[in-house]
């Protein structure tokens, strides 16, 4: 059990009228950055709240570093640092003060004073400590609660969402600050709808959709195993006005202007083959673009329902 | 036990009610010397069971405060961290169910003891109330305060929104502890009303309270230290029990 951060066994969620989780199973191991994906209504936020202790699960177990959530909470708890998705906030009390009641909490003194102006720094809010939460912007808050997760320097961090809806800026120092903490050993959960994130970031990503497992790999492979490569040709405005050939007509997923969109199975359909095609038909072509399937691609193939559209699936990712 | 928690905890409720010192001691105070201005001014030169009317309604309109005011102060606070979502912070850390109830009861204790001190203080001005039984006063106020800290938090964890809690707190606590026996001895009422306040926890609350300063009082002290103790206990398992279990405040 030393190499498991988070361990969840067979978890189910039940609600009124719905399941939310039917029976999730999987390892998260120690030292990783992980990558918890799945479209709006997955089930993510839910297996969160259930490891948190937030929510109960209806069956099975979750453990951080071999603590059970339920039985030994204290000890999953105090391994444990979670950043909620929502920007919730004490108005009662300034940055610093917050920071030093959620050490309280853990049972941690003034031994970790340092290392909370330490996290304050590092987070660019060494000016703010004095300040009340709800004076400060929403990615402020954002980093505030990043620190008020680390205040009692946990194994284990979740960040939900951790991204949504900050700047370009701080993204990327969000980025910078998560790669440094997971350098330094911890453990990072990220759930993310941004999936160039999880793809810059992850070493291993997870997949739920509809409450369910659907896929759990290394990164790289789960790159690898989508069979499709993206060709982009632009063509020459003066050419003929005839339609493509029918083999070369099945494989385009999108025209702009003069440019053609097409998409290629691995070990079906050949780029030369598509280019003589066209060429065939009377078109100049002026440009050409490969491009790999990016993780978007694949999270798109992997949880579009039976008989959905690509649009609709699109949308679901950028919701 | 994470007693360090628990006291960050109990610091933290005492600081909330604190920065808005004003509003959470200062005006029950005003409002109980206001009620104390007009019934002594109405009732004056009238004695109840032996002493002047001013000073019977001194320890009458203390626990009333104790009894508003510790109901006020848990539930409140729990309504408002489940409203703004800021109970998850609580959620997430190694407490106990019993240390955050013992934390949220400690701080509500902590507002009415400060409340009925300054009430108590500010009233000798107009007229000298003695303590003849301090310890039963202190049991009084411990159980009887800790019972409505208690029953806040209850409300605080059942209710959904702010509404719910006004509703609870001046269709229920307001006019129970009202009719409790504040303003005149029972043995002043029709003989139903009589018997009908003795099913009234808070006219126990208020009894013994009142038997602590004056010696004297409508029921037997020890009647009244069982009926808030039991309560008390009740009411506390009721709010673990919730607590522990995450009702309505863990999925």
């Amino acid at each position: 059990m030393n190499d498991i951060a988070i361990s969840f066994q067979d978890v189910h969620k039940r609600y009124a009228s719905s399941r939310a989780l039917k029976g999730v199973s999987f390892d998260i191991k120690r030292g990783e950055f992980f990558g918890l994906l799945g479209p709006n209504g997955a089930g993510k936020s839910t297996l969160i709240s259930i490891t948190a202790g937030l929510a109960r699960a209806t069956s099975g177990s979750v453990a951080v570093l071999g603590h059970d959530v339920v039985t030994d909470y204290r000890a999953a708890r105090r391994a444990l640092g979670v950043v909620p998705q929502e920007l919730v906030y004490d108005p009662f009390f300034s940055v610093r003060e917050m920071l030093r009641l959620q050490a309280g909490y853990q049972g941690c003194g003034k031994e970790v004073w340092p290392w909370i102006d330490e996290l304050l720094e590092r987070l660019e809010l060494e000016d703010k400590g004095a300040d009340s939460i709800r004076q400060l912007s929403g990615g402020m808050k954002r980093r505030v609660l990043i620190a008020q997760a680390l205040v009692h320097k946990p194994e284990v961090v979740i960040l939900d969402e951790p991204t949504a809806g900050v700047d370009v800026e701080l993204r990327r120092t969000l980025w910078n600050f998560t790669r440094e903490l997971n350098q330094a050993g911890h453990t990072i959960v990220l759930t993310t709808h941004y999936l160039e994130e999880a793809e810059e970031l992850c070493d291993r990503i997870a997949i739920l959709n509809h409450g369910e497992l659907q896929v759990l790999e290394d990164k790289t492979a789960l790159l690898g195993r989508h069979p499709y490569r993206f060709l982009s040709l632009e063509l020459s405005a003066d050419g003929p006005t005839e339609e493509l050939p029918s083999h070369v007509e099945r494989l385009v997923e999108g025209r702009h202007d003069q440019t053609l969109e097409l998409k290629l199975k691995q070990g079906e359909d050949f780029i030369g083959d598509v280019i003589e095609g066209i060429r065939g038909a009377g078109y100049r072509i002026v440009d050409v673009h490969t491009r790999e399937p990016s993780l978007e691609n694949i999270f798109v193939e992997l949880t579009m329902d039976h008989g959905a559209s690509h649009g609709q699936a699109q949308s679901e990712v950028s919701a | 036990m994470n007693w360090r928690g628990c006291y960050t905890l109990f610091i933290k409720e005492v600081r909330r009610f604190y920065s808005v010192i004003l509003q959470t001691v200062g005006a029950p105070v005003v409002t109980a010397l206001l009620y104390m201005l007009v019934f002594g001014q109405v009732l004056s030169g009238q004695s109840i069971q032996g002493v002047s009317a001013t000073a019977f309604l001194v320890p009458g309109l203390m626990m009333m405060s104790i009894i508003q005011n510790s109901f006020a102060n848990t539930s409140s606070s729990i309504t408002q961290s489940k409203i703004m979502g800021n109970l998850v912070f609580l959620l997430m850390t190694p407490l106990s169910a019993f240390e955050i109830y013992l934390a949220y009861v400690a701080a509500s204790l902590t507002r009415a003891v400060l409340v009925a001190i300054v009430l108590y203080l500010v009233t000798q001005i107009f007229v000298t109330v003695p303590i003849r039984e301090p310890l039963l006063v202190l049991v009084m106020l411990i159980l009887s305060g800790g019972t409505l800290a208690v029953t806040g938090m209850i409300a605080g964890i059942v209710a959904n929104k702010f509404d719910h809690l006004a509703a609870f707190q001046n269709f229920f606590i307001m006019p129970m502890s009202f009719l409790a026996g504040v303003f005149y001895s029972i043995h002043a009422l029709p003989a139903f009303w009589q018997k009908a306040s003795y099913f009234n926890p808070f006219f126990y609350m208020i009894d013994g309270f009142r038997h602590g300063f004056f010696g004297v009082g409508d029921a037997n002290p020890w009647v009244s230290v069982i009926v808030a103790a039991c309560f008390f206990v009740i009411m506390s398992s009721i709010a673990i029990t919730m607590l522990a279990r995450g009702y309505k405040i863990r999925d």
